[in-house]
């Protein structure tokens, strides 16, 4: 045995951060493109008519989402779980040989998923259920994923030197129950060719559930995926993260630990405000808007604990990009869920409801919330794992203002587009007929399908600038001492 | 009683009862500083102090704790 001093191991992270950075620019990338054709068809067929059948739209859509929910966001989450996991659990991961082979197993097999679900998923095998694409071969090997993953985070546990898990850890766990409970029930399926007796391709399958059911558990699964996707981990981000690199203890723990049980004990009801006036019962209509507008309250405990975390501090704001990042990522997570109660009020949805403000809301919240949280996270990071410096400080300013001026013409568009689209599709004469065709509303809102993709264009840019500052950083900043990675993250000009 | 009636009560119980429950929750997190018992506000330093090298803000076990006091 060598006697050099115990140090975190960030080899895991290392290889999820490179991920984050990959997935991130392939999933948005595809989202751009989604957007132009939206505004201009022609780009469906921008490789030719022989290859329209992998550049439509369709064909496109579950790519963009499953690569920015299971390939950044998943990636981000893993990326600092490896990081974040060890550090406020005090021990190594090069304390157990057990451990770190469970986290390069992790790692070697969510990149086999990854290939899967990109090659199966352009070829067009899809079980058709939104964020729950993937065939029963592929949803086996996930399910393997996680459990290898769940085995990391526990054993991490179970070594531990710090008694009391830090409220991050519990935000982490609630992920790893929370999805493993959700996807399990949502992708159950019945393999077609196995239950037929060889009709049609093996890798085929049908839901368990039929009609109505089907769209409940679909809803119960797809809105707590992004419950338990796009915001607990990413509160578990926040609540290590911006404390960190502030220096500042968060505001208040107490509150932290009500707003962890209170996101926990509503959200799970709130996935019925997808299916407001359709065939389901009325009343689970009614509890999922109640539960929704709800929900502010432990959103919101969270978002204003990190914002008062920087009571006295607010100088940080201005002199940090990093800190404006997360910042603004607080902002937005506030915004956002102050939003999407208000489109689950039921007299809201029934304009709401099928329109682009819907997309607009799921855009402020992954864009302004959960991908600047993840950057942020792993610009604090790239320092302590690489050893050098943040390549560019004026990069990442750069980089804040073109993505945040991206978000905004995003949403703002987006808005203006789903109201007159509700507004259209609702209008009637005297008679009752309606006033405007399907056409009539797609040639009103071409401008704002274009500020769209424009605006998407823009978070595109700022992802390649972010790509650059972390290679830059990697491979060729000054080197940092230990004595420089305290708190505030050394920056170079 | 018929159904309506029925759901109404049920939803008076239920909304009583998370109310009462969110109360304790937030009453015991406080009761639970002023006693002595536990104070939480001291966890919010385990991320500020997360170098291996420090020391935990609560030992996992007292005895590895005298373990490593002794030479």
């Amino acid at each position: 045995m060598d006697n050099r001093p115990l140090e975190y191991d960030y080899t895991v992270a290392k290889m999820f951060m490179l991920t984050t950075v990959v997935l991130g620019i392939v999933g948005m990338l595809v989202g751009v493109i989604l957007a132009w054709e939206m505004a201009f068809p022609a780009v469906n067929t921008m490789l030719g008519e022989g290859l329209a059948e992998y550049t439509n739209f369709s064909r496109l859509r579950p790519l963009h989402t499953d690569a920015v929910i299971f390939g950044f966001t998943l990636s981000g989450i893993w990326a600092t779980w490896y990081y974040v996991g060890q550090r406020v659990l005090k021990v190594s991961m090069a304390e157990s040989k057990f451990l770190m082979f469970l986290g390069k197993l992790h790692f070697w097999l969510y990149m086999l998923v990854v290939v899967a679900v990109v090659g199966s998923l352009l070829m067009g095998i899809t079980t058709s259920k939104e964020y729950a694409e993937f065939e029963w071969p592929i949803d086996i090997a996930v399910v393997v994923v996680w459990v290898l993953w769940g085995m990391g985070l526990f054993g991490l546990i179970g070594i531990r030197r710090e008694k009391s898990l830090y409220i991050s850890i519990w935000y982490y766990i609630a992920t790893f129950l929370g999805i493993a409970m959700l996807y399990l029930f949502n992708n159950m399926a019945i393999p077609t060719y196995f239950a037929s007796g060889g009709i049609g391709d093996w890798y085929h399958s049908v839901s368990m559930y039929a009609g109505t059911n089907d769209a409940l558990v679909q809803w119960w699964y797809g809105h707590n995926a992004v419950a338990f996707g796009f915001t607990v981990p990413i509160v578990a981000m926040i609540y290590y993260f911006l404390p960190k690199e502030s220096g500042q203890a968060v505001y208040s723990y107490k509150l932290s630990l009500l707003a962890f049980w209170g996101l926990m004990f509503v959200y799970l009801w709130a996935g019925g405000h997808h299916l407001i006036y359709s065939t389901v019962p009325d009343w689970m209509q009614t509890m999922g808007s109640v539960f929704s507008v709800v929900l502010i309250l432990p959103s919101w405990g969270s978002a204003i604990n990190m914002l008062l975390t920087m009571k006295g501090e607010w100088q940080q704001v201005a002199a940090s990009p990093l800190i404006k990042f997360m910042i603004l990522a607080s902002t937005f997570y506030m915004f956002s869920t102050l939003e999407g109660p208000i489109q689950a009020i039921k007299s809201v949805n029934a304009l709401a409801h099928f329109t682009d403000w819907i997309v607009g809301h799921v855009h402020d919240g992954v864009l302004g919330w959960v991908a600047f949280m993840i950057m942020a996270a792993l610009f604090h990071m790239a320092p302590r794992v690489f050893k050098r410096e943040i390549y560019s400080k004026s990069l990442m300013n750069t980089q804040f203002w073109v993505q945040t001026l991206g978000v905004v013409l995003y949403f703002t568009s987006m808005w203006i587009a789903g109201i007159t689209q509700g507004m259209m599709w609702r209008a009637h004469d005297e008679f009752g007929n309606l006033a405007y065709s399907f056409i009539d509303t797609v040639s009103v809102l071409h401008p704002y399908f274009t500020i769209r993709a424009v605006g998407g264009t823009l978070y595109l840019v700022g992802m390649f600038l972010f790509a650059y500052n972390m290679y830059k950083t990697m491979t060729s900043s000054r080197r940092v001492e230990e004595s420089e990675l305290q708190n505030a993250s050394p920056m170079g000009a | 009683m018929d159904i309506g009636t029925i759901q109404a009560y049920a939803y008076f119980f239920f909304t009583a009862l998370l109310v009462v429950v969110l109360y304790a929750y937030i009453y015991h997190l406080y009761s639970s500083q002023w006693k002595g018992k536990r104070d939480y506000e001291k966890y919010g330093n385990i991320a500020l102090h997360d170098e291996i090298t420090d020391k935990p803000v609560e030992e996992i076990s007292k005895n590895d704790e005298i373990n490593k006091k002794e030479p």
